[in-house]
Order: structure tokens, then C-alpha cells, then sequence
């Protein structure tokens, strides 16, 4: 890891009796678009403001290239930080605002001027030096918030929920925009986020968090299909999670009926929790599945019909652009491949994570 | 650490400031001598003597009764205003606003002359009611600004929806809005009370002879020397409002502990 | 009910705010511009010009202006000190400081003889110390002291209110962009709540301009305000011409600031302090 940014090593934070982040180590690598995930009251948030200096960790240290930083006040961090409701100051224009971080590094009035249009620019808003920011719409007032951040040549550019005020036409706009905002900045992005979709479109890594804890941490591929625990599983995506007995390697028992998979080194006979993408269940006739049962619900969603299956005493969600009438007898195959095997939650703490949600 | 205790000593500082001259009233009130500069001995005679005292029990009596009906009127009137005020388009608003405030950011002695000429040009004797009047007029606008802010808050929509569950406009009015709004009204009445109670300028002004509030009775006396049931009668207003807001306050926490609990 | 139909309901209230507010002030201006006999002249706002009313109108101007400018010394830190307190009935602190309003004005004015009497308690504790005695009363340097007195309130809570609506995350991303403590306080703190603070100097300044019980029961007899001026036109000379015109060139002060507030009070209609 030659290129190692910024690593976070044991920061603990906590608010009175509630534990917000507990023992986390995280690093960063240069130029890279790594997305912080989860629900709320994750700690994700929290992480950002660490990260900014907005908060002090009770316990660990920031290193910054190597040095610690963990004490610098914000002003003195060579990051930025895109703020949820933008937080633009609201008494200034659209030109003072972003001029407002060079204004301070006592910058020449040319130097400032070009970073103005050069920022303008960048984010599809030439000509707005004048205007007031509270003529502006939310999509124009979150692209001025990042323009007034990247014109400080940011090393890092820390986003909260960004999108979060934002329509879905916009979001999916400004998802594209940030992608190449980034690439042609070369910086790297921290991204906070509840919307797994949001995640999966920009991230080069997801870190999946829950209750103070990492979940997982991976690219969006690994993320989603080799989701490391249930509430990972379920937090991504829609997934059928169904406990199950691992007979031995490459064969595992669900619901009574024998499916065979891919992982190995589960051991004999030992209790697993299965993950199933409800795009990877086949509906075929009874006689060819794995299990068969009949069909509950039937919902067309546009891209796909959503089905439920009952079978073997559980609802199986299913996804495909094959339709099956409510009623019909099914059988149920799944590709091998597409069976992902989690051991169970081993301690109590680790259960009360994952039972939690 | 340092920081906050500074910030600590500067907030004692200050309300030690603000409370002092209560505190020494209080004092003053026990005080056995008659001057206000020299303390001789503990007594409470001042507090029986008080309701002997026919002139000052009468001058309370003027002073709460205008409090009373000043805010009370001005509250009913104030509301609807603000009712009316708040469906309104932006100019009227502003121009009605901006009236509104003329009383609350014009000086008292203004406001007193020029109330007090208008009832002699209108050969209106200057009475209790004359006093009640112009106690209404200042009164009116704390009101509208207690109420106008708890009135945007209000959504249109719970009106609405009531409409369109049957609700007749007025019903509507007072089973949804009128709740909404009436921790808003509440406080433009105690508002009202207070500044109604404490007012000496413009009663000053628009009293007639031979009606007196504590306020007036005092200024006439500040010369001849302040009588020692005065400080009593004060002292008395004083802890008892004191005592009420505090009552009022824990019921408020209590309130809200058990709503904490529900959630 | 419609807002057509409903913005009639302003209508006793119009009749009254007319009856009340709009007519007196007409009545100040006619009686300010003519003489006993009815006739129209200008020398009611010439007799300012007399020394001695035009010393009462100085000192005024002096003192009202010293007092708002330490009321605002004052004020401001507390203000920004009580929107970092963390409370969970934040209401409680606004009745702190309204509270006092309930022991009567003048006697907390006049509790300020026995305060700063020189055998008095302030003096007392300054001799336990051994600190240099003060000995202001009826002078200049007392009523100060009850302008600051009465109407500090009326500077914290506007100043206080809106300091506690600025969003904290502006101010964290002005240190964000990377401005010290100090750089965010004059570029973004402060300018934010410069509604608060007009507001809270016209709500001092105006009253203190105009005071004359202040004057009168902490200055003794002798030192005379323009507001003691007029009130004695009134009061005891029962000249209502000079006593209006008087107040007119008061008025005119009174307006400057009222313009100031309404420049800088666009959007916060319907807030008090």
C-alpha cells in the first residue's frame, strides 16, 4: 500500500452511554472514491466528521501521509467537505462564497477570479458569480457547496449525504457528475451514504457499516455478491437470507432439500446462513427444481416481474422477466455459483448487530 | 475548562447584575427603618400593614384589573388580526405588519402624548378607561407576534384535512387550528400581562386624577419617599409569579419526560 | 373559510390600530406645527435650538448612545455563550431574563439608590476588599447604569435568537475552507446575526433616548433629559404645542432607526426580541 492517504487507527467515539464508533481501522488511498454505508446512527457520519475535525476521537489516531493529525483543527486539514444541506453562507454571493476558502489563504484577486470560473465551470454553472444563493435550486446550491470545496485543491473530498435533498431525476444526474468530477480532479472522495443504490454507481470501495462497527469492506461487485453477513446481504439489495445446515463441502441442506454450491471449509453438518440474489432463483417446471411450491404474489415491476414463491414452509423472493401466475406450481433451481454460504453470527454482540436491523 | 468556567462567572455576573436590585427590594421589605439606605432590624410588620393600606390595595386592584383586560382584549383582538393578517397577500402583510410595530419600536412617551392628546382633542375624559385603552393598543402587537409565528408553522393541510373529514369551517377552526396555535396565544397573553403590568410611561400620560396603578403610585411617591408596604406588595407579586413559573416549568419537563416515554 | 373572506377579520383590528396609532401620531404633528391660537408655525422644533433644551437633547444623545454600546459589549458574549449551553427547556432562559419585569421598573430603578448609596451595599463590599469606593449617584454615570440595567434584556434576546438560528454547520464549513476561530467570527458569525444586533440596539437605544423616570430617580432633580424636557411641557408647563414639537424632532431619531431595523428585519416578521 505505497499510496496510503489517510489511516484511521483504533478511533473509538461515544456520546455519553451511546458508542457511536467502536475500535474502527480504516485507510484511504489516493484517488480513489471510497463510499461510507449504512443506516443511520451508523457511525458513518460521525467517521466523516473525525475525518474533517469536527469531532475528536476519544481513543486513536488520524495519520495524514504518515502524520497525525488526529488534533488539527479543520481549518488546518488539507480536506474539504461538502456539507448535507450545503451550508452555503447565505450572506455572500455565489462568487464570495467560493472565493471564501482563498480569501483566507490570502490569494491574489486574479488567482481567485480564474478559480472562480475554472469552478464554475467544473460544475455546469458559468455565469452564476453574481447571483445569490438563495436564488438558487438545490441541485445548483450542492454544486456551488462542491465548486466553494475543490477550489481549496483539496488532497481529499469528504461528501455527507450530498444527494439526500435532491429529486431522483437530479440524483442520478449529479451520481454521474460526481464520477467525473472526481476523475478529473484526481483526488480522492469520501462519500457517506444510506442508499445502497448511490454506493454501487460511484464507488470504487464500499465500507458497509452498522452500529459503530465495519461490516464489510470491498468494491461494489464483492459488496453485493459476496456479502460477508446477513445484515450486509440484506442492506444491499434484495436477497433471500435462509438459515441452513452445511452437509459438507460444495453441498448444503436448505429448508430439507439438497442444493449444490461452490464454498468449501464450512466443515461437516454445521449450521450457515444462505444468501440468495432473488434474480438468481430459476422458476422451472416442478419436476426439474431443487424444491418445488406455488406462487403467492405476483407484481410487475417494470424491468422484471416480482414473484413470491411459498415452498418448503418459507416465502422465496424471486425476480425475472419470466412470468408465473399466482398459483402455479413451481420448482425452484439455483446455479450453484449463485449460492453465497455465511457462517452464523459467533458471538452475542455480533448477533445483537445483525438482529438489530 | 478554563473557558467554561469564565463563561460560567460571566453568566452569574450578569443575572447578579439583573437580580440585584430585586434582591435588595426584597431586603427592604423586611427592613424595620423606613429609609432606604440604612437597615434597621428584621421586621414583617410591612407585610401585615399591607392589608391595611386601602390606597395601595386599591392601586394593585386598578393595576390587575387593566393587566387583565388589556391582554385578555388585546389577545382576541391580536389573534383574529393574525388570522387575517396571515392569508393575506404580501403587500397588505407588510404595510399591516409594519403598523403593527410602530407602537413596539416607537418610544413610550411618544406613544403616551400622543394617545393623551387624542382623548382631550376628542374631549374623552381621561379615566380607568382611557388607561385601558391605550394599554390595549401596545398590548395588541405582542400578541400578533407570539401568534403569527405558531400560525406559519401551522399547516394548511391539517385545516384541509379536516374540511375533508366532514368538519364544518368553523369546527375545523377550533378543534385543529385553534390548538395549534394556542401555546402561541398563551404566551402573547402572559406577554401582554406583563408589559400591561409593568407599564409607567404611558399610563403616565393617559391616567385621569384620582386613579392610581402601583406604577403611578410609585412615581409619586419617589420623592416623599417610598412606603415600606410597597416593597412588601412587590416582593410578594414577585415570588408568587416566581413560584407559578417554576410549578409551570416542571409540569412542562413532566410533559415531555412522559412523551419521551411513549416514543 | 377562504382567505378572500378571511382577511376581513383584520378589519376591528385595522379600525383600532387606525383609531389608536395613526390618528395620535397626526395629532403629535398638528399640535407640533401650530401655536395656541390654531396657527400654523415652526417654532416648536425651533426651540430645540435653545441651550438649554439642545444640552438636554446632547446629553441624551450621549448617554443613550453610551449605554447601547455597552449594553452591547455585554450583551453579545452572553448571547453567544447561552446558544452553546446545552439545556433541554431552552424557553426557561428567555423567562430569566424577563422575569425581572415583574418586580415594578421604577422600584428597581430606585432599589439602585440603596445599591449604590455611598454607605450603601456596593460600596460595603468594596470597602471589605479594599477597593477604591464609587460614588455615582445623581450623576451621569448613575443613570448610565439604569439604562444598561433596564434594557440589557432587550439587547441579549434578540442577539441571542438569532445566534441560535444560525446553522452550525456553516460555521463549520467556514473552518472547513479554512478560517481560524477568529476569521469565522467576523466573516460568518457575526454578519449572520447582525439582524439581532440592529434590532437589539433600536430596542435600547430608543428607550434610553427617550427615558425621563431613569433620569429622574437616578440623577436627582438636576440633571435633565430631552424626555424630562417634554414631559415637564406636558406635565407641568401644559404647553402641548412646544411638548409636541419637541417630540418631533425626537421622532426624528426615533425614525432613523426604525428605518434601520426594517432595512435589515426583511424576512423576520412575526419575532419579537
Amino acid at each position: 500500500m505505497a499510496n496510503k492517504l489517510i489511516d484511521l487507527i483504533s478511533i473509538s467515539k461515544s456520546y455519553g452511554n451511546n458508542i457511536i464508533l467502536d475500535d474502527m481501522n480504516l485507510y484511504l488511498n489516493e484517488n480513489k472514491f471510497l463510499t461510507l454505508l449504512g443506516p443511520s446512527g451508523c457511525g458513518k457520519t460521525t467517521t466523516l466528521r473525525i475525518l474533517g475535525g469536527f469531532e475528536t476521537p476519544d481513543k486513536g489516531q488520524i495519520l495524514f501521509e504518515g502524520r497525525d493529525i488526529t488534533a488539527l483543527p479543520p481549518n488546518q486539514r488539507n480536506l474539504n467537505t461538502v456539507f448535507q444541506k450545503y451550508a452555503l453562507f447565505h450572506h455572500m454571493t455565489v462568487a464570495e462564497n467560493i472565493a471564501f476558502g482563498l480569501k483566507i489563504k490570502k490569494k491574489s484577486k486574479a488567482y481567485i477570479n480564474d478559480k472562480i470560473k475554472y469552478a464554475l465551470k467544473l460544475v455546469n454553472l458559468d455565469d452564476y458569480e453574481n447571483r445569490t444563493t438563495e436564488s438558487l435550486s438545490g441541485g445548483q446550491q450542492q454544486r456551488i457547496a462542491i465548486a466553494r470545496a475543490i477550489v481549496n485543491e483539496p488532497r481529499v473530498l469528504l461528501l455527507d449525504e450530498p444527494l439526500g435533498a435532491l429529486d431522483l431525476k437530479l440524483r442520478q444526474d449529479m451520481q454521474y457528475e460526481l464520477i467525473r468530477l472526481k476523475n478529473e480532479l484526481g483526488i480522492t472522495f469520501v462519500y457517506v451514504t444510506h442508499d445502497q443504490e448511490e454506493a454501487l454507481t460511484m464507488s470504487d470501495t464500499i465500507v458497509v457499516m452498522n452500529q459503530g462497527y465495519i461490516q464489510q469492506i470491498g468494491s461494489p461487485e464483492d459488496i453485493y455478491n459476496e456479502p460477508v453477513n446477513a445484515f450486509v446481504a440484506d442492506f444491499i439489495g434484495e436477497s433471500n437470507i435462509i438459515p441452513a445446515i452445511m452437509l459438507e463441502d460444495k453441498l448444503v441442506n436448505i429448508l430439507g432439500a439438497n442444493f449444490p454450491c461452490v464454498d468449501e471449509g464450512f466443515g461437516h453438518n454445521k449450521p450457515v446462513d444462505v444468501v440468495i440474489r432473488p434474480e438468481d432463483i430459476d422458476l422451472v417446471p416442478p419436476e426439474q427444481g431443487l424444491l418445488t411450491g406455488h406462487v403467492t404474489s405476483l407484481i410487475f415491476k417494470g424491468v422484471h416481474y416480482e414473484m413470491e414463491v411459498m415452498a418448503n414452509g418459507r416465502e422465496w423472493l424471486v425476480h425475472s422477466t419470466d412470468l408465473s401466475p399466482v398459483g402455479k406450481e413451481v420448482g425452484i433451481f439455483v446455479d450453484p455459483f449463485d449460492i453465497q454460504i455465511m457462517n452464523k453470527p459467533e458471538s452475542e454482540d455480533e448477533q445483537a448487530v445483525v438482529l438489530s436491523e | 475548562m478554563v473557558k467554561k468556567t469564565a463563561q460560567r462567572f460571566y453568566i452569574i455576573l450578569i443575572l447578579l447584575f439583573l437580580y440585584a436590585p430585586i434582591i435588595t427590594l426584597v431586603g427592604l421589605s423586611f427592613n424595620q427603618s423606613k429609609s432606604i439606605s440604612r437597615w434597621g432590624g428584621f421586621t414583617t410588620k410591612w407585610y401585615t400593614s399591607l392589608f391595611e393600606n386601602d390606597a395601595i390595595l386599591s392601586a394593585l386592584y386598578t393595576t390587575l384589573t387593566i393587566a387583565f383586560f388589556s391582554a385578555f382584549i388585546a389577545t382576541i383582538i391580536g389573534t383574529i388580526a393574525s388570522i387575517a393578517i396571515n392569508s393575506m397577500k404580501r403587500l397588505p402583510r407588510t404595510i399591516l405588519l409594519g403598523i403593527t410595530n410602530i407602537p413596539m419600536l416607537n418610544a413610550d412617551i411618544v406613544t403616551g402624548i400622543s394617545l393623551m392628546l387624542l382623548f382631550i382633542g376628542l374631549h374623552y375624559t381621561l379615566s380607568f378607561s382611557s388607561v385601558l385603552i391605550a394599554h390595549i393598543t401596545f398590548n395588541i402587537p405582542y400578541v400578533i407576534l407570539s401568534v403569527m409565528p405558531k400560525l406559519k408553522q401551522t399547516s394548511r393541510n391539517t385545516y384541509e384535512a379536516a374540511l375533508d373529514l366532514g368538519a364544518s369551517q368553523l369546527y375545523a377552526f377550533f378543534k385543529v387550528v385553534l390548538p395549534d396555535i394556542f401555546p402561541g396565544i398563551l404566551s402573547g397573553f402572559l406577554l401582554a400581562f406583563t408589559m400591561s403590568l409593568d407599564d409607567f410611561v404611558i399610563t403616565h400620560f393617559t391616567k385621569g386624577p384620582g386613579i392610581d396603578t402601583l406604577s403611578t403610585k410609585i412615581y409619586t411617591e419617589v420623592r416623599k419617599g417610598i412606603k415600606p408596604e410597597m416593597y412588601a406588595l412587590s416582593s410578594l407579586l414577585f415570588v408568587t409569579v416566581l413560584i407559578l413559573l417554576i410549578l409551570l416549568n416542571r409540569r412542562t419537563n413532566k410533559d415531555k419526560a412522559t412523551d419521551f416515554t411513549k416514543k | 373559510m377562504n382567505n378572500k373572506r378571511k382577511k376581513y377579520l383584520a378589519f376591528p383590528y385595522v379600525l383600532w390600530m387606525a383609531a389608536f396609532i395613526i390618528i395620535p401620531l397626526f395629532m403629535i404633528i398638528y399640535y407640533g406645527l401650530t401655536n395656541r391660537n390654531r396657527q400654523f408655525t415652526f417654532e416648536n422644533l425651533t426651540i430645540i435650538a435653545e441651550p438649554s433644551n439642545l444640552k438636554a437633547l446632547w446629553l441624551s444623545l450621549k448617554l443613550s448612545t453610551l449605554s447601547t454600546i455597552l449594553c452591547l459589549i455585554l450583551a453579545y458574549p452572553l448571547a453567544s455563550i447561552l446558544t452553546k449551553i446545552k439545556m433541554k427547556n431552552k424557553s426557561i432562559l428567555v423567562f430569566i431574563f424577563i422575569l425581572p419585569m415583574w418586580m415594578n421598573f421604577l422600584l428597581r430603578t430606585l432599589a439602585w439608590q440603596t445599591l449604590l448609596d455611598k454607605n450603601g451595599v456596593i460600596n460595603t463590599v468594596l470597602t471589605f476588599f479594599h477597593l477604591p469606593l464609587i460614588n455615582i449617584i445623581n450623576t451621569p454615570g448613575a443613570i448610565i447604569l439604569g439604562m444598561v440595567y433596564n434594557f440589557l434584556p432587550f439587547m441579549i434576546l434578540p442577539i441571542y435568537n438569532t445566534l441560535s438560528k444560525i446553522d452550525s454547520s456553516v460555521v463549520d464549513a467556514a473552518r472547513d475552507l479554512g478560517a481560524n476561530e477568529f476569521q469565522t467570527f467576523l466573516r460568518i458569525t457575526f454578519p449572520l446575526s447582525l439582524p439581532g444586533v440592529i434590532s437589539g440596539i433600536t430596542m435600547v437605544f430608543v428607550p434610553a433616548l427617550t427615558t425621563f423616570v431613569i433620569s429622574d430617580i437616578l440623577g436627582g432633580s438636576k440633571i435633565l433629559l430631552i424626555g424630562n424636557v417634554i414631559e415637564q411641557e406636558f406635565k407641568y408647563a401644559n404647553n402641548w404645542h412646544t411638548g409636541s414639537g419637541l417630540s418631533l424632532v425626537l421622532m426624528v431619531f426615533i425614525l432613523i432607526s426604525m428605518a434601520l431595523v426594517s432595512k435589515y428585519d426583511k424576512e423576520s416578521e412575526g419575532n419579537i426580541w
